[in-house]
């Protein structure tokens, strides 16, 4: 049975590794979070926004091309079409009602290719709440059109100068400012990341994609339970909802795709499953990226919501206990993998998303197999990058 | 009886405590430093376990790790130079740091190195009481060592309770919700703070830190404590000097109040 415990274990994943002027706030989310959302008049206005304002229930496609080229059944849970393009905006919408709920009257939030920034400042603006997102000064060059649209939904966006200049650095930064601000802050973090509760609250939030995923596939198939499913893995907010109903139901496979950069054994990677060890990232006990010294190891990834050091000790745990398994992806294979579906399906991935597609190629399966792939993000936010490597890949997708 | 409780049997005001950063500025000033500030009147140092991800941490000692880092500092090379060190002082050492390094070198094994060379006591501010209790309270206690756990103006009166009964030599008074290296002056709300811990009449000593950097903060501080800590200001000390011996006996001077010759 997979389970959270009441202090925040996943086996001897998680927890809250929190200085103590984090404590009140922590544990008063912690006491509430579970009673907040479970509210009628919480979820009556969080399924009214999920549906109107992000445009779910995402489709659940049958990617007939797709399938044939790879002799599976193959459907793509769409939330690449949600509002803001991608699955992040699941998690702020239910955050920022619970930070109402709080009585929180300013919002902070960490991000590295902008998509969970943007998301933020997507509610906040909905909401009329002060927004203020961390971005490492790396990643604000690296992203500029994000950082632009959340300047455009009225967002601060704040370069964290420390460190990396990277996500882990600007996660560092926004617990600082809730450290320096402690009773009117709600952080809002975009992952199933950091302290105990947020690895839960997040995977809650999130767990939607997989509701939705059990009533599609029974009208589409006849059974709730595919064969597998697959999902990009950075800190694991969309795997971790993509696997939520599924995570008991063990005839169904959970297959979590890490970055592996230019190569597991390069130097530059983030497969964390692989390159990782036990220790503490952002609050929380799971698998890391460090030197024999425990210092944090800059990751790298050309997909920047993948570029983690760290895993969600939800994560560590399916991995750690065979539940899921990984499978790690270089940049080429990504990219090679966003060409060839933007060909055959007529659908431009995210970066991380196409991870998740390439995986395909190195997973062992049986002809009647029925597999999801959680096409977590749209690529708009990637055109740059995809442009830039065109020419090398067209020989190989025509 | 180990140092810690030593200092705390002989001496209940006026106590400073200083920290810094091992390997900074550079990367053998650990043992200058130490040596300088017991020459000059600290009581008590806090040798800080440079980080790559320290949460709890203002700029000026995130940015002091970083050197330290980058200067080459490890804790198998911070033990060695602690074991030197307590050859020439029996000032006690504490070493803050953050829980990952302690499970990265093992945490057995780091309790007994402190041990063997001679540290006396603890602060891991990302060790949280039930963690603590879970993981580490066993091996801490029976090797005899001291660890200190914080408080702030936010922290409940049956928190602050627990922390005075789990915590060994003092617990650590955070004087505002902040990071650390704030300046300026003390506010009448952190006052009413220290009076309302006071009134509570815990059984271990207290030192206040965060925010301390000057005379009159400390000295304001040891009015409602039993003393108080300094480390961003004398980081920031050390930053602008080629004499760190000078500088650290300078600056402890400073802060109590000996007027320092032009």
């Amino acid at each position: 049975m997979i389970a959270i415990n009441d202090k925040g274990y996943y086996g001897e994943f998680g927890g809250a590794y929190i200085p103590e002027m984090l404590h009140p706030n922590i544990e008063e989310l912690r006491r509430q979070y579970v009673q907040v959302m479970e509210e009628p008049e919480f979820q009556r206005e969080f399924r009214m926004l999920l549906k109107d304002y992000v445009g779910r229930p995402s489709p659940l496609y049958l990617a007939e091309r797709l399938s044939e080229h790879y002799k599976v059944t193959i459907y793509l849970k769409r939330e690449d079409l949600n509002h803001t393009g991608a699955h992040k905006i699941n998690n702020t919408v239910g955050q920022i009602l619970m930070a109402k709920r709080l009585g929180k009257t300013r919002i902070i939030a960490e991000t590295g290719a902008g998509q969970h920034g943007v998301a933020t400042a997507t509610v906040c603006a909905l909401m009329g709440i002060q927004c203020i997102v961390y971005m490492g000064a790396v990643d604000i060059k690296r992203q500029a059109p994000n950082v632009s649209r959340m300047r455009m939904l009225g967002a601060e966006v704040r370069p964290a100068t420390s460190g990396s200049q990277t996500l882990k650095d600007a996660t560092n930064e926004a617990i600082r400012d809730w450290i320096n601000n402690p009773e009117d802050t709600h952080y809002i973090i975009g992952s199933v990341v950091g302290p105990h509760p947020y690895p839960d609250m997040v995977a809650r939030f999130q767990s939607v994609i997989s509701e939705e995923m059990k009533l599609q596939l029974e009208q589409h198939t006849g059974r709730e339970n595919p064969n597998a499913i697959i999902a990009c893995v950075g800190g694991g907010s969309n795997a971790a909802g993509a696997y939520y109903h599924y995570l008991n139901e063990t005839d169904v496979r959970l297959i979590a795709v890490e970055a592996a950069g230019h190569g597991i054994h390069s130097g530059e990677s983030a497969a964390t499953s692989v390159l990782g060890t036990k220790g503490i990232i952002h609050g929380s006990r799971t698998l890391l990226m460090q030197t024999p010294d425990g210092q944090i190891i800059e990751p790298y990834s050309l997909s920047a919501g993948l570029d983690y050091p760290g895993i969600g000790p939800l994560h560590a745990h399916l991995i750690a206990s065979g539940r899921a398994e990984a499978i790690s992806i270089t940049d080429e294979e990504a990219l090679a993998s966003a060409y060839f579906l933007s060909r055959r399906e007529g659908i431009i991935p995210a970066l991380e998303t196409a991870h998740a597609f390439a995986a395909l190629d190195k997973m062992q399966y049986q002809p009647e197999d029925v597999i999801v792939v959680c096409l977590s993000g749209r690529g708009d936010k990637d055109l740059d990058t995809y442009i830039h490597h065109f020419d090398r890949f067209q020989k190989q997708t025509s | 009886m180990n140092r810690l409780d030593k200092l705390f049997a002989a001496k209940q005001r006026d106590i400073l405590n200083i920290y810094f950063t091992a390997g900074y500025p550079n990367l053998d000033d650990t043992g200058k430093i130490i040596r300088a500030l017991d020459r000059s009147g600290a009581d008590l140092i806090e040798l800080g376990m440079p980080y790559s991800d320290p949460l709890a941490d203002g700029p000026t000692i995130q940015q002091s790790g970083q050197v330290a880092l980058k200067n080459g500092m490890t804790l198998p090379l911070l033990f060695e130079q602690v074991r030197a060190v307590r050859k020439d002082t029996d000032i006690p050492l504490i070493l803050m740091g953050y829980f990952n390094q302690v499970m990265q070198y093992g945490e057995q094994r780091f309790i007994d190195k402190c041990v063997e060379v001679g540290i006396d006591g603890l602060i891991l501010p990302d060790l949280p009481l039930y963690e603590y209790e879970q993981f580490f309270k066993t091996m801490v206690e029976q090797a005899g060592l001291g660890i200190s756990f914080l408080i702030t103006p936010q922290t409940s009166e049956e928190r602050i309770k627990k922390v005075d009964e789990l915590s060994r030599g003092f617990i650590y008074m955070v004087a505002n919700s902040s990071i650390t290296g704030a300046k300026g002056d003390i506010t009448e709300k952190q006052l009413g703070y220290f009076e309302r811990v006071n009134r509570l009449q815990l059984k271990k000593p207290r030192l206040i830190g965060f925010g301390i950097s000057s005379h009159e903060t400390f000295t304001t501080a040891c009015r409602y404590a039993n003393g108080a800590i300094i480390g961003s200001a004398f980081i920031r000390a050390l930053a602008n000097t080629e004499e760190v011996e000078r500088a650290t006996s300078e600056f402890v001077r400073s802060i109590r109040g000996v007027e320092v010759s032009a």
